[in-house]
């Protein structure tokens, strides 16, 4: 019985384990505790007290019945099956030895040899279950870690992968608002770059609008004195034909003619100013028509001066025209080609002034304008003998929004919008030419689209 | 008298000759033109001053009025220099003080009343 309570101490051992390593298992535990106390009371009581000897092992091969029978039906010793298996060949074959030494000694005289070698045998069992059952247990053991490890490492990538789509939902995020920042930015800038058009396109304007004043008062005053002196010579006239002084008649008709032409030019003068500055400020319709070039130069030359003048009391210059009389008309969008003479006109001047304020002695500023027939085309040559361009900026200066003005200015749009219109739009040339402090000439040449 | 007018525009002789045909027919007035400063210089410099009264606009290229005007008072030789008349366009303060400071004698403004003129032209030759 000494054997079969040891074993059963070891198996309930086993047991606790288990119930410790379960959540559910602390009813369980105390219960296996329970059997422990039992268990070791019923050893105690064998081995110390003769008289009670048999009853404590009945009662201990009971509870051993009772114990491996919960052992193989409940779910939560499923782990100790394999120990229990182990000792159950062992614990019977003893059960049943020490039951018939009780109550039949006969038989238990007569067996005693082979339950000695069942027990032998039960014996190897019992440890080669042991040893079989400790390398399952080792093995699962493994196995176990193993998946922990898994599940760690899963519960990592887990976390990494979470960490993961935020930095991403955050970037995503990020992203989109400097997308729609940039959107922003690219639909003002698209919005400043047609305002900037525009003033430029004012400025030029605003710089006609002054020489334009000046430019449309002298044909007027023309217009009225000779419209005036025509008066009088009417009554002058009607007082010689009184007299009866046909000589004198003939001369003042002939004098009335003479002014009467002057105000019909004069007259035109000023209609063809208006007309450019409608056509200067008017949004071009694109159209290419016949174009008298030459009159165009003289025009815009005109308003550049003046106006030049309006804005600046201290400013003068005297300008030069060499115009080819054999020019012939050629389609080109007359307000567009218009604004190119007249910004470079005004950049002219605004350099011979320049070179004016620091010049010494008799510097005297001139611009000139030039034009010349070609077999395919028309060139326009306009010179200074201002400032000049320096060497260092003279591939820049048809780059949008270079300018060597003070801010606010010039816009910086000039000349790229020159060259764009010139080249682009009429697929002509603009070049220039220049050396620091002599001067500047910039050479544009137009295709006749009809030659 | 005479009288040596300044003006960049050409069509301005015609129109003085026909405004004062009368006096010029009678000779109580003579004129010569230049069409701008150098031109003006030149001609003071060639007729040894003959001229009078000088009556120039301000606004022309190349040697402006207002450069004549300083030139004729500054550098006429013999003294006394001429007499000197500035056309101004109207409402130009700027150009009229500068002008006044330079020494001009007198002031026309445009469009030029040819009824004034006259009236100025006749009491100066009274003088």
């Amino acid at each position: 019985m000494i054997l079969q309570t040891i074993l059963v101490l070891i198996l309930l051992a086993n047991l606790r384990k288990q119930t410790r390593k379960n959540a559910e298992g602390l009813m369980w535990e105390r219960r296996v505790i329970a059997a422990i106390i039992v268990s070791s009371g019923l050893l105690v009581l064998h081995t110390t007290v003769s008289d009670a000897e048999v009853a404590a092992t009945i009662a201990s091969y009971g509870l051993s019945i009772l114990i491996f029978y919960l052992v193989f039906t409940q779910q939560i010793f499923a782990p100790a099956k394999s120990i229990a298996l182990a000792f159950l060949p062992l614990v019977a074959i003893k059960g049943v030895e020490d039951l018939l030494e009780i109550f039949h000694r006969p038989t238990f005289k007569s067996w005693y040899v082979y339950l000695e070698s069942a027990a032998l045998f039960a014996l190897i069992w019992m440890i080669a279950m042991l040893i079989l059952s400790s390398r399952q247990r080792k093995a699962l053991e493994r196995e176990r870690i193993k998946a922990e490890e898994r599940e760690r490492e899963l519960q990592i990538t887990e976390k990494l992968k979470q960490q993961l789509e935020k930095q991403v939902q955050e970037r995503t995020a990020e992203i989109t608002r400097q997308k729609e920042e940039l959107q922003k930015a690219l639909h003002e800038l698209k919005e400043t770059q047609s305002q900037l058009i525009h003033s430029e396109k004012m400025a030029s304007l605003g710089e006609l609008t002054a020489g334009i004043a000046h430019e449309i008062q002298n044909p007027l005053n023309f217009v009225n004195n000779f419209s005036e002196i025509n008066g009088e010579l009417l009554d002058e006239m009607r007082e010689a034909i009184e007299k009866g002084d046909y000589e004198e008649v003939k001369q003042l008709a002939s004098d009335i003619a003479d002014n009467q032409q002057k105000i019909n030019m004069h007259g035109k003068r000023a209609d063809s100013i208006v007309k450019g500055m409608l056509q200067h400020s008017r949004t071009s319709t694109g159209q290419k028509e016949p174009t008298d070039i030459n009159a165009l130069c003289d025009e815009c030359l005109r308003l550049s001066f003046h106006g030049l003048r309006a804005k600046d009391k201290s400013f003068n210059a005297a300008f030069e025209t060499k115009f080819d009389p054999q020019l012939p008309k050629i389609d080109v969008i007359p307000q567009e080609i218009g604004r190119v003479i007249l910004n470079l006109c005004n950049n002219a001047f605004f350099s011979t002034n320049e070179k004016k304020k620091t010049a010494e002695g008799d510097f005297k500023p001139v611009v000139s304008i030039e034009t010349m027939a070609r077999d395919n085309g028309v060139v326009i040559i306009i010179k200074d003998n201002g400032s000049g361009i320096p060497q260092s900026i003279l591939d820049k200066i048809f780059q949008p929004f270079f300018t060597t003005k003070p801010t606010g200015q010039g816009t910086g749009l000039g000349l790229s919008m020159s060259y764009d219109i010139i080249t682009k739009g009429h697929n002509g040339t603009l070049q220039v030419e220049s050396k620091e402090n002599s001067g500047a000439t910039f050479t544009i040449f137009l295709p006749n689209q009809n030659a | 008298m005479k009288i040596l007018v300044v003006d960049d525009e050409t069509d301005v002789q015609a129109l003085f000759e026909q405004r004062f045909r009368k006096e010029i027919r009678n000779h109580e007035f003579e004129f010569a033109f230049a069409f701008s400063g150098e031109q003006a210089l030149a001609y003071l410099k060639e007729h040894n001053q003959e001229a009078v009264l000088i009556l120039s606009d301000i606004n022309m290229p190349g040697m402006s009025g207002l450069e004549l005007l300083d030139q004729i008072k500054r550098k006429s030789a013999p003294p006394p220099p001429p007499l000197v008349m500035m056309i101004t366009a109207y409402g130009d303060e700027e150009n009229y003080n500068t002008a006044k400071s330079l020494g001009a004698d007198d002031f026309l403004t445009k469009p030029v009343d040819f009824v004034t003129l006259k009236e100025k032209l006749k009491t100066l030759m009274h003088d």
